[in-house]
């Protein structure tokens, strides 16, 4: 998969490129303040500028993610993870909750953690925000219950999605006990602000979540919710590499996970 | 075989017609579901699944409780079963298709139902559930086929039909039993995940079958010349009676076990049915409704003179199949759903047109048993037209 992927970004690549070379060309047979064909062409320039910057490929054995909530809590009202993750993935915004799509969202403490009993934490603790996504866990109950392989576990521990392949059971969502997926219950298109053409949208009917964003990892990147933290507050890394700065935070500081009684072993860790 | 369905009197053809507006009503409703997507239903983020999987599972029971006329039919050779077995058949052929089509409508991408046969996943239950319905309906259709066919010439059933009869009957049990393990297996929906859960969806479809069953026969008494007769009618009254009471035995467990452990998580979905829960109250009246009709069944099942009497058993049958339509029709779906895995309430009714659609899927499950007890009672010269 993961090579497949990389033949595929050199593929894009030079497709872009030469679509760079063909610019003036075709330039000069459209208008000058042709808005029409302008921005695409930006939007292929900057595609070529990042195919052209692939790094080595980030790799790992076991993907993981720390979340350090005190961090998280002095940037009080901050959705720079959320909004990088939703722009760069091109999840659309819906007034009707009901049709919402989220992969990276805020939450209250006490939801976050409802198995748990908070009678005498203050309120504002209570109810602070928690950061949620998929876990990733390393049992996923969302892969075991799928009837079509549509969503899978890689061997560097990311849970994966096709969106090809899902026939919209939401059988998955029925299996999550974190409420990480999300359904197009309809065609989410016309409600993505700035639509990012290096990713693809999705139709209506498929189910989708967090994928750590392997697309970016592939491209030697770290994920965009990471890269956005002002406060440092997202740590990732490979829990099996001893020297990862997530396995040092693990080894050294108390950590929770969401439900981890239900024998799923989620890689998302919360430093609290 | 099938050309006697196309020849009867009026009567017959104003029903046919009634459901195939029903059917054409339902169509038109799923077609602006199939453009617009399924955010025309009440379904949500929270609760993903509703009005058309309780449906399916409903019918799934419905489908499996063929095996209470076939197993005392064929296995014990109780010869009071004969003219009902073709009928009890049929409407697991009939509840079978409701239940696939039902299936179909839920889908967020349904022209790719294929990939679950293209991509089989043993692990996955749903993979298990595709199979042991098409089987299911694969067998019921040809046992109904060549039992009516040998019918039609005066001769025994084919040989080789046996084996297939007795396969039949495990199976029945094998499709409820891996309906319910849908649900059960899940660790994030609490509610469901009880091993008393396909015992009860077992006890409850070999209630609700029966009854619609009696009241399928006091129908065909009415508008045809067939007569199912008073023994079989009185054996499926005592099967009810007995699969009822254990029916409410499991619900009481799973209610005793939830209140007196107390466990939050098990107790927020009891709370939710039968007190609401953060001033959602959606399905507290039903709930009561339910419980009152159970006990009503109940009571007119249990007195021997109110069971004997045949009005008062069709008003038990009423009760009973409504009180367990709500039960699992309505309430056993949604409330996996309420509270979350949050433990947040987000509300749930289907809309106008989940209901239309789902009206439609019943109108055609209708329209094949007709078909089908038509074809049968001309087969036996029962019919008048």
């Amino acid at each position: 998969m993961g090579i497949d992927r990389r033949k595929f970004m050199k593929f894009a690549g030079l497709t872009a490129a030469l679509s760079l070379a063909g610019k003036p060309t075709f330039g000069a047979l459209v208008e000058e303040d042709s808005l029409e064909v302008t921005p695409p062409l930006e939007k292929l320039d900057k595609l070529a500028a990042d195919a052209r910057a692939v790094g080595q490929p980030l790799t790992a054995r076991r993907w993981a993610m720390v979340i350090d909530l005190k961090k998280c809590h002095d940037a009080e009202n901050c959705k720079d993870c959320i909004h990088a993750c939703h722009h760069t993935h091109n999840v659309p915004e819906f007034e009707n909750p009901k049709d919402e799509i989220k992969w990276l969202w805020k939450e209250k403490f006490e939801h976050a953690f409802h198995e748990q009993e908070f009678e005498f934490v203050q309120e504002e603790h209570r109810h602070s925000d928690t950061l949620l996504l998929c876990n990733h866990c390393d049992k996923p109950p969302c892969v075991k219950v799928c009837p079509t392989g549509a969503t899978w576990r890689r061997d560097d521990g990311i849970v994966m999605m096709d969106w090809h392949r899902c026939i919209g059971c939401r059988y998955c969502i029925a299996g999550c006990p974190y409420g990480s997926r999300s359904f197009n219950w309809r065609d989410p298109r016309p409600f993505i602000k700035d639509t990012q053409i290096d990713f693809p949208t999705r139709m209506r009917g498929v189910v989708e979540k967090c994928t750590f964003c392997e697309e970016l990892l592939a491209r030697g990147q770290l994920p965009a919710c990471v890269e956005a933290c002002k406060e440092k507050a997202l740590i990732f890394g490979d829990l099996e590499d001893p020297n990862s700065e997530v396995r040092k935070i693990l080894s050294s500081q108390f950590s929770i996970r969401r439900k981890p009684a239900l024998g799923t072993h989620p890689e998302v860790y919360y430093l609290i | 075989m099938l050309e006697k369905a196309l020849v009867g009197n009026k009567s017959y053809w104003s029903w046919v017609a009634v459901l195939l507006a029903i059917v054409g009503a339902g169509t038109l409703a799923y077609l602006y579901q199939y453009r617009e997507g399924l955010h025309i239903t009440g379904l949500s983020r929270d609760v993903s699944w509703g009005f058309y999987i309780a449906q399916f599972t409903f019918l799934v029971g419905v489908a499996a409780s063929a095996v209470m006329v076939v197993l005392p039919y064929y296995l014990h050779n109780y010869k009071q079963f004969a003219k009902i077995t073709i009928l009890g058949e049929f409407l697991a052929v009939s509840a079978v298709m409701m239940c696939m089509t039902f299936i179909f409508v839920d889908m967020g991408q349904p022209l790719r139902i294929v990939n679950v046969f293209l991509h089989p996943t043993p692990h996955s239950l749903m993979f298990w559930d595709t199979v042991a319905l098409g089987g299911y309906l694969v067998l019921n259709v040809t046992i109904s086929h060549f039992a009516l066919g040998a019918e039609r010439m005066g001769v025994a059933p084919p040989k080789w039909l046996k084996p297939i009869i007795i396969l039949s009957i495990p199976w029945a049990v094998s499709i409820h039993t891996v309906t319910a393990f849908l649900y059960s297996g899940l660790a994030a929906r609490p509610f469901w995940m009880s091993a008393i859960l396909a015992p009860r969806f077992l006890a409850s479809a070999f209630a609700a079958g029966p009854a619609l069953l009696i009241l399928l026969c006091f129908v065909l008494r009415k508008f045809t010349k067939f007569d199912a007769g008073r023994e079989p009618i009185q054996k499926l009254g005592l099967i009810i009676m007995y699969a009822m009471s254990l029916n409410v035995f499991f619900i009481l467990m799973e209610v005793f076990t939830a209140v007196y452990s107390g466990i939050p998580e098990h107790l927020m979905h009891f709370q939710y049915l039968y007190t609401g829960l953060e001033g959602d109250t959606t399905m507290v009246p039903w709930m009561w409704a339910s419980s009152i009709l159970a006990i009503i069944s109940l009571v007119l099942l249990y007195n021997p003179k109110t069971r004997n009497r045949e009005f008062t058993l069709g008003l038990a049958c009423v009760a009973l199949f409504v009180s367990l339509w709500i039960d699992k029709g309505l309430a056993m779906v949604v409330t996996g759903f309420i509270p979350n895995p949050l433990g947040t309430v987000t509300s749930y009714w289907p809309t106008l047109p989940e209901f239309v659609i789902s009206i439609g899927v019943y109108g055609m499950g209708a329209l094949v048993l007709t078909l089908l007890y038509k074809i049968a009672m001309t087969i036996r010269g029962k019919v008048s037209a």
